[in-house]
């Protein structure tokens, strides 16, 4: 095991700025990356849901 | 038994293909991530001349090689898409370019990162650093003259004569460390040679060039399926799947 406590890989040997920093942004990037496709896709989810209600109702006229 | 060898380069059946394949690779990524993570920070130990500094390694390589990687394969179906005008490649070409100027960035940023506690510098314009951060601005290149041209064929088309003139600078990145003098180390995993450093080192290392491979595949194939469904609005079977209410 390389760490005697929680603080100290917190502290990863004084680097803990660098290498945090990295893994931190690392994860923004990812979890943007895929919050924003989910939203895309539900755009579109939503957008095809009203076509069909409309034609739905169309339908039923 | 014949098979169609091109069943699957139909936008329409590559649609749903895609769909039973993400949960696959996500969770290939997703376990792998977990497994690189705990090598990474609690196998591995620490490295006698950058202390744990180094632990930065388990995201920039991956990243570096991913931005490189994604780029030839982004201009490969790019090109497939304007060779034979197939619908499906360039959508994928697409596709790749935001998770591949994604990687570039994370690849530049922890390089950044990692050059201040070392080298005492967050940027220096060597040869390698500069051509990765001209990578970052083909991709963006790509996406842009993309987003600017209406007709998404002729954006193909365009965005595909960027991507294939582009390709020349990934050997140029590649080898940098060796044709330039850089403040870039050489490569610390190489085909001719043993790899020069630690074996678990290596190992979470690797893992997570597996897991950034699988969380690729996953993004990517997520984003093409969207891509797919936009483009593809005005076809029967995407009418069909809406009046089924199954686009997803």
């Amino acid at each position: 095991m390389n760490w005697s406590s929680v603080s100290d890989f917190f502290a990863m040997g004084g680097y803990g700025l660098y290498v945090w920093g990295s893994y931190v942004v690392t994860l923004i990037c990812i979890v943007a990356e895929i919050w924003l496709i989910s939203n895309r896709r539900r755009t579109l989810e939503k957008q095809y849901s009203l076509i069909r209600n409309i034609n739905i109702r169309r339908d039923k006229k | 038994m014949t098979i169609n060898w091109f069943k699957y380069s139909s936008p329409a059946s590559f649609y749903s293909l895609a769909g039973k394949m993400i949960p696959i690779f996500a969770f290939a990524a997703v376990i792998s991530l977990v497994a690189g993570l705990y090598v990474g920070f609690f196998v591995a130990p620490t490295d006698f001349q950058q202390g744990e500094a180094y632990r930065i390694i388990f995201i920039h390589v991956p990243a570096a090689w991913m931005s490189m990687f994604l780029y030839v394969v982004m201009a490969f179906w790019a090109g497939i898409g304007l060779a034979f005008n197939t619908r499906l490649s360039s959508m994928f070409a697409t596709a790749i370019a935001p998770t591949g100027a994604m990687f570039t960035f994370i690849a530049l940023w922890t390089g950044s990162l990692w050059g201040k506690p070392m080298w005492g510098t967050w940027w220096v314009w060597d040869a390698r650093l500069t051509s990765e951060l001209i990578l970052l601005f083909l991709y963006i290149g790509f996406m842009s003259l993309q987003a600017a041209i209406d007709d998404p064929r002729r954006a193909d088309k365009a965005g595909a004569i960027i991507a294939l003139v582009g390709v020349v600078n990934i050997p140029i990145i590649y080898f940098s460390v060796q044709w330039w003098n850089t403040l870039h180390q050489g490569a610390s995993v190489s085909i001719n040679q043993a790899p020069s450093m630690a074996s678990t080192m290596l190992l979470g290392m690797l893992i997570m060039v597996f897991a950034s491979w699988m969380y690729s595949i996953a993004i990517i194939l997520k984003r093409v399926r969207v891509i797919i469904i936009e483009r593809e609005s005005h076809t029967a079977w995407v009418a069909e799947l809406q009046k089924k209410d199954s686009i997803r």
